[in-house]
């Protein structure tokens, strides 16, 4: 017990700041957001070549980067100066255009009704099914949990039972081996229901698109109410993206 | 007997004419033979051959030698099973058949493994039968933020008899997607193919494609790729030593864990950007560059950092109640995990000493093994993990400390595989060995690529540690192996 107390005064308290007073810290080559600048020639050909998802696409000479289907692996970025992947980290948009980069300003979308908040105000339980998922996703929702993170303060917390859940949070493109138990999940929650697809793989399928073992993402079997980008999304961009959802407040909103 | 096999040291290919073929019968007795006196089954598996046929592929490690074997038989229809005498070949002989329907005869029970080509889960068990006998049945969804897997118990009140575990759940057809590459794809694929293993899996695919053809990394970009694998190994120890504490309600362990493991996946993106290392290993070496200035902040970081890494877990092994649930929990004896052919913490907790850095080494002095003498429970295997990461932070702090100029970064490498090879590739991944055997045609495309992760031999032993145990105990046996289902899976 002594030993017990005396290592909780070594180890002190490590809840870190965000997202109640600072934005997250970042590592040097972190890829946020891709930034599309127009005023830059394109190379379609070398970008659609190294493109590994078809995330990037040329179309009138005109570069645009679906953040929903691209893996963050910068190779873009390689070979054409029009591609910056910045610093943004708040990437998760309620409606699938808005993940769309190419070029004009983005602010992070707001819900146009926030009907999560009028029912359930700032409680959320989440029911995590990971569908074809490889353990990135899910291991770096999970640090959420942790004291590092610690997402309770904000009333979300992780449910064992879907029938406790109010919101379903998919990982993986949704393998055909896991479809059955994914919507048996799903029916078994209590309606109202919001479905979150987290990372590239939930929103679109990701690297493993285009595989005849795979459903391409939730949204091809359930209806999506949050798309969370990334391969995996950081954990900020994970909390940052459901508080939104919810109506709460983060990073510098909150100090300003 | 030798000019059976082809001998390929670790990240090497040869003409794939060079592996001496042999008629099933001599095949069979050869491998058999070879894995009694010592070497372990890496992979077995089936490339396509003409009309029909097949060429049935094994590659062993021997461990003596310090390198791989490999052999070959051309089969047709089926094949004479090697699982009854030789159970480390059950779970590849089901691969074979799910893959291709070659049959091998005479297996013990063969079922799907993937359930590719069936309802997930809808197969024959084991079962028992009698009054007091009950079945629980868990899965494919489980109780926490976890990959999915079924899970059946066989009990009589609390004591469980027999477990078995049936996957398949998370399979994304990865090694089907792998074929004709390389291309853009392949590298993100096998990263992927188990997110938490990503660097050992580009470690291996890096040098699959420097055998088949890409450059050469020179000797720093080598050291960065073990300093990598080792910062891979030390934040999923924690993460699972944090677990198993968490498991017995040991919440200042778990606690302190969760967020220390967080600190080594930070020093992982503080060289690339990615908390899991994606992309930072590729074919020639490393994708960012390296400063001494970083090597020497990620130095600095880890001296911050170990010593609150081992108060947290020098509390949890000081604890009685804890050593209570961990001791003689789970218990797998060295006979049965050499003969189901265990690899990584498991092996080394039940007294066997596999270790891909020892056995099969590319560049030198890797971080230095762990000869464990273990007991092969749940405290073994917790041991095992600890003692491995005193071993990784000496070498990691050695390592860094050797950055002292600029690590170049490959941005991009332009190279094509040499056509008709094989070229195998083992990493001692954070699990055990992964192990990665490329096929390439005539046209220098992959017609085989097989990943065979540490989880594929290591489930088995999970199921093994269950019997005679309570149920309330699964779970810290399943944290004390912490293996992959989508690695399994692909």
């Amino acid at each position: 017990m002594l030993k017990s107390l005396k290592a909780r005064l070594f180890q002190g308290h490590r809840t870190g700041k965000f997202p109640t007073s600072a934005p997250p810290a970042l590592p040097e080559n972190f890829a946020g957001r891709p930034e599309i600048d127009p005023g830059k020639p394109v190379d379609a050909a070398a970008v659609e070549s190294v493109c590994p998802t078809h995330a990037a696409q040329v179309a009138g000479g005109k570069l645009a980067i679906d953040t929903g289907k691209c893996i963050f692996c910068g190779k873009c970025a390689e070979v054409c100066d029009a591609v910056k992947f910045g610093k943004e980290y708040r990437m998760a948009v309620m409606q699938k255009s808005d993940l769309i980069s190419d070029g004009t300003p983005y602010t992070p979308p707001v819900p146009q009704q926030n009907a999560l908040a009028e029912l359930c105000g700032r409680s959320l339980k989440i029911r995590q099914v990971s569908a074809g998922g490889c353990a990135a996703c899910e291991l770096d929702f999970n640090v959420l949990n942790t004291l590092a993170w610690d997402m309770g303060r904000f009333g979300i917390q992780v449910v064992a039972s879907p029938r406790h859940a109010d919101c379903i949070l998919v990982t993986g493109p949704v393998s055909q081996n896991m479809l059955l138990a994914l919507k048996k999940t799903y029916d078994a929650a209590p309606r109202p229901v919001w479905v979150i697809a987290c990372g590239s793989c939930a929103v679109s399928g990701g690297i493993f698109a285009g595989s005849p073992e795979v459903n391409d993402g939730v949204d091809s079997v359930l209806p999506v109410d949050l798309y969370i980008p990334g391969c995996p999304p950081h954990p900020s961009t994970v909390l940052e993206g459901i508080m939104r959802l919810m109506g709460q407040k983060t990073g510098k909103e909150v100090k300003a | 007997m030798e000019s059976k096999f082809l001998f390929l040291a670790n990240g090497t290919a040869a003409p794939f004419a060079a592996v001496p073929e042999s008629g099933f019968d001599q095949f069979r007795t050869a491998v058999l033979e070879k894995v009694a006196s010592g070497c372990r089954v890496m992979a077995f598996f089936a490339v396509p051959g003409g009309e029909n046929s097949y060429q049935l592929i094994a590659v062993l490690g021997d461990p003596s030698q310090h390198g791989l074997l490999a052999a070959r038989s051309s089969v047709t229809e089926k094949f004479a099973s090697l699982t009854a005498e030789c159970p480390s070949f059950n779970r590849f002989e089901r691969e074979i058949w799910e893959n291709t329907g070659l049959l091998p005869e005479n297996h013990p029970w063969l079922k799907p493994l993937r359930f590719k080509h069936a309802d997930p889960g809808v197969t024959g068990y084991f079962g028992m039968k009698g009054d007091a006998v009950h079945e629980v049945a868990v899965g494919p969804v489980h109780a926490g933020v976890i990959e999915p897997g079924h899970f059946r118990f066989e009990c009589m009140g609390e004591d469980v008899y027999s477990l078995e575990i049936s996957l398949g759940y998370q399979h994304r057809g990865i090694e089907n997607m792998l074929l004709n590459g390389p291309d853009a794809r392949t590298a993100h694929l096998l990263e992927t193919a188990a997110g938490d293993s990503s660097i050992a899996a580009a470690v291996n695919y890096a040098q699959i494609a420097e055998a088949l053809g890409a450059a050469e990394p020179d000797k720093a970009a080598l050291k960065m790729r073990q300093i990598a694998l080792e910062l891979e190994r030390c934040a999923n120890h924690i993460g699972d030593l944090g677990a198993l504490a968490g498991d017995v309600a040991f919440l200042p362990t778990a606690s302190f864990c969760g967020r220390i493991r967080g600190e080594y996946l930070n020093m992982t993106a503080e060289f690339c950007g990615n908390r899991f290392g994606r992309t930072f290993v590729v074919p020639g070496g490393i994708r960012y560059q390296v400063t001494a200035q970083r090597a020497e902040k990620v130095r600095q970081w880890i001296l911050r950092v170990a010593p609150e890494l081992w108060n947290a877990l020098e509390l949890m092994f000081d604890s009685p109640t804890v050593l209570d649930r961990f001791e003689n929990t789970g218990n797998v004896d060295k006979n049965t995990a050499l003969a189901l052919g265990l690899t990584g913490v498991a092996a080394r907790a039940s007294g066997l000493t596999p270790d891909a850095r020892r056995d099969f080494p590319v560049n030198g002095a890797a971080a230095e093994p762990v000869g464990f003498a273990g007991c092969g429970d749940v405290f073994a295997r917790a041991k095992v993990r600890y003692l491995e990461l005193k071993k990784s932070h000496e070498f990691l702090l050695a390592a860094l400390a050797e950055i002292t100029g600029e690590v170049p970064g490959v941005p991009r490498s332009n190279w094509s595989a040499a056509a008709d090879m094989i070229a195998v590739s083992v990493t001692e991944a954070w699990r055990g060995e992964l192990c990665h055997v490329a096929v390439t045609g005539s046209d220098g495309k992959f017609r085989t690529y097989k990943i065979v992760d540490p989880s594929f031999h290591n489930w088995e032993g999970l199921a093994m540690a269950l019997r005679g145990e309570q149920i309330s105990n699964f779970p810290i046996c399943n944290k004390s192996f912490n293996l992959s289902y989508c690695g399994h899976d692909l």
